[in-house]
């Protein structure tokens, strides 16, 4: 596992309002956030139904996205997040 | 409550003008309004330019807004590149005409983990129609993103919630995709024809050395459209498109004739030539092709008629020259303004522009007779798909003018056979007129036949004719000789003799 200590991690995860996969993206997230990045995170949801020049600004075409907007640079994961690994590798703490 | 229903469903799909030039008569009106239509095409075939000029005359012309949804390019370089076109987006979109989703590709990786969907683009497609209250949504294009997001079920399942989304709000929707070959699938990864009820195919096709652009529209779901390929071209400020078939369903007749300018030739045509038809003038070079068209254009111009001349083999003060020796002053008709010369080799344009660039001077001038000398040339630079085409759209447009045309075609050799023109285009035209050499006791000699006179009679005989001071001069048929028409012209007296002899 790499070093993360001093670091800070600002997240943002775009969903579609309720959805399924809104909703397992945001279990799914903060299970693995308490396990791997407690007390050093921020996480924003932003639903692009009711914000959608947010998804404009960043360019967001699927959801869930989940942008790793520090530390730099800008790291996009898509889908619900289930597949641990993946997340893990697109955060870099693997 | 059940009769309105019925009602409902038998309703007819409204159509939108696009208000590109050509396409409401090959569409029957339009795109099917509040539909969602595929545009195919291979790289370079236009389906940018048709979509945003669908925008564009949207907002311009019947004051419906567009949004345009890029994922290949970015709004700038879209901005840019259709400058040239007089088409300044940049102002739509500041005054609320125009708004675009950007989704052209991001910097940075992008990792799949999970299921997804494409909520967020259609979130933004949604808002970016609320905030310009847009009609008409152009997507460019949709092959885009399958390398990206590289599952295609998902992405057809995707797309098709969004053509279903614009439909609920009836908007009017343009999709494009890319395909590799020119008469294969429909598009690259084979489902994106499935996300909507129409299909138009843009072609670019090599022929023969020659590009030819065409428009076909495939499927319509539900309402009518024409069929088959139709030419167009991109010009300096948009598409064009040439609807051939559009254009003869309304030609009128007239029984009205008129003088080819010469006694004995309109004794032969029955009469002269019926005012809205058009004449093909055939023969290997020398015979008397363009003198032929000379007088046909001075008798017009005596008349008081406005004569126009396409010369795509000699210059107008070649013209002018040659008809000078036959006692024809065309300088004095150009004065007059009753006589236009155009001089201009077909090579010097492709043929759709060159198709435009008549009917432009055709409409500017207002001629009740034209004139093109030879059709052969164009044939020269023409695939034989694209002449015929030609021919049909220029024999249509006269047709429809009510303007007389005598056309004119080399044939290949010397002594009889045919053009490739007289073969292809034989047809359409209404009446023609043979010119042929005929080798006679070693002499060189002219002959001329009237072989089809659409709605008249004839002269059947074939007649010598000589090309003098005073123009041409028919004199009487050929007696005694058979075989002129196939270039193996032998006389029949002299033949009898000689049997008779052999029989002692």
């Amino acid at each position: 596992m790499k070093k993360k200590a001093g670091r800070k991690y600002v997240l943002k995860l775009y969903v579609t309002g309720q959805t399924p996969n809104a909703i397992r993206a945001i279990s799914n997230l903060k299970k693995l956030m308490a396990e791997e990045l407690k007390g050093i995170y921020e996480l924003q949801i932003i639903d692009v139904i009711k914000n959608p020049q947010l998804a404009e600004d960043h360019k967001i075409l699927a959801t869930p996205t989940l942008a790793r907007v520090l530390p730099e640079p800008i790291r996009r994961i898509i889908g619900d997040l289930s597949d641990k690994e993946k997340v893990l590798l697109g955060l870099d703490l693997l | 409550m059940l009769k309105k229903k019925v009602v409902k469903k038998n309703q007819i799909f409204g159509k939108v003008d696009t208000g590109i030039e050509g396409f409401s008569v090959i569409s029957e009106g339009g795109l099917p309004k509040g539909r969602a239509t595929l545009i195919s095409g291979t790289s370079g075939s236009g389906k940018t330019i048709y979509s945003i000029e669908f925008l564009w005359r949207g907002m311009n012309k019947y004051k419906e807004n567009g949004v345009f949804v890029t994922f290949e390019e970015t709004p700038g370089d879209i901005c840019k590149n259709v400058e040239s076109l007089g088409w300044d987006l940049r102002t739509m979109e500041k005054t609320g005409k125009l708004a675009f989703v950007d989704a052209s590709p991001t910097e940075g990786d992008k990792i799949l983990a999970g299921s997804y969907d494409f909520g967020a683009l259609i979130a933004r497609i949604i808002y970016a129609i609320k905030k310009v209250k847009a009609k008409r949504v152009a997507i460019d294009s949709i092959t885009a993103l399958f390398p990206q997001y590289q599952d295609a079920g998902l992405i057809r399942r995707e797309l098709f919630n969004l053509t279903a989304a614009l439909k609920r709000i009836g908007i009017t929707t343009i999709l494009t995709s890319e395909r590799i070959e020119e008469y294969g699938e429909v598009a690259r990864f084979g489902v994106e024809e499935f996300v909507s009820d129409n299909v138009i195919i843009l072609r670019n096709v090599l022929e023969g050395e020659k590009r030819r652009r065409t428009i076909e529209i495939l499927k319509f779901r539900g309402t009518v459209h024409q069929k088959g390929e139709f030419p167009f071209t991109i010009s300096k400020i948009g598409f064009k498109i040439l609807p051939l078939s559009g254009l003869e369903l309304i030609q009128r007749s007239s029984m009205k004739r008129i003088t080819l300018g010469n006694k004995e030739l309109d004794r032969m045509t029955g009469g002269g030539l019926f005012r809205d038809s058009i004449i093909l003038v055939s023969g290997p070079t020398g015979t008397g092709k363009t003198t032929m068209s000379t007088t046909f254009v001075d008798s017009g111009c005596n008349n008081g008629e406005r004569c126009i001349l396409f010369a795509y083999e000699e210059s107008q003060n070649q013209l002018v020259r040659n008809g000078l020796s036959w006692g024809v002053d065309l300088t004095k008709h150009i004065n007059k303004g009753l006589l236009r010369v155009v001089c201009r080799y077909p090579e010097t344009m492709g043929p759709e522009d060159h198709l435009l660039f008549i009917k432009d001077q055709l409409e500017d001038f207002k001629p009740n007779r034209l004139v093109v000398d030879s059709l052969s040339a164009m044939e020269r630079v023409l695939s034989l798909n694209s002449f015929r085409d030609f021919v049909i759209s220029l024999t249509s447009y006269t047709k429809l003018k009510e303007i007389a045309g005598l056309f004119t075609s080399t044939s290949k050799t010397l002594l009889g056979g045919e053009s490739i023109t007289e073969a292809h285009i034989s047809t359409l035209t209404d009446a023609i007129v043979i010119l042929r050499y005929v080798e006679m006791h070693g002499e060189m000699r002219r002959g001329i036949t009237v072989i089809k006179m659409r709605g008249s009679n004839h002269e059947k005989e074939i007649r010598e004719f000589e090309i003098g001071n005073n123009g041409i001069n028919i004199k009487e048929p050929f007696s005694g000789v058979e075989g002129i028409m196939t270039g193996m012209a032998r006389s029949i007296i002299l033949a009898e003799e000689y049997e008779l002899k052999k029989l002692g």
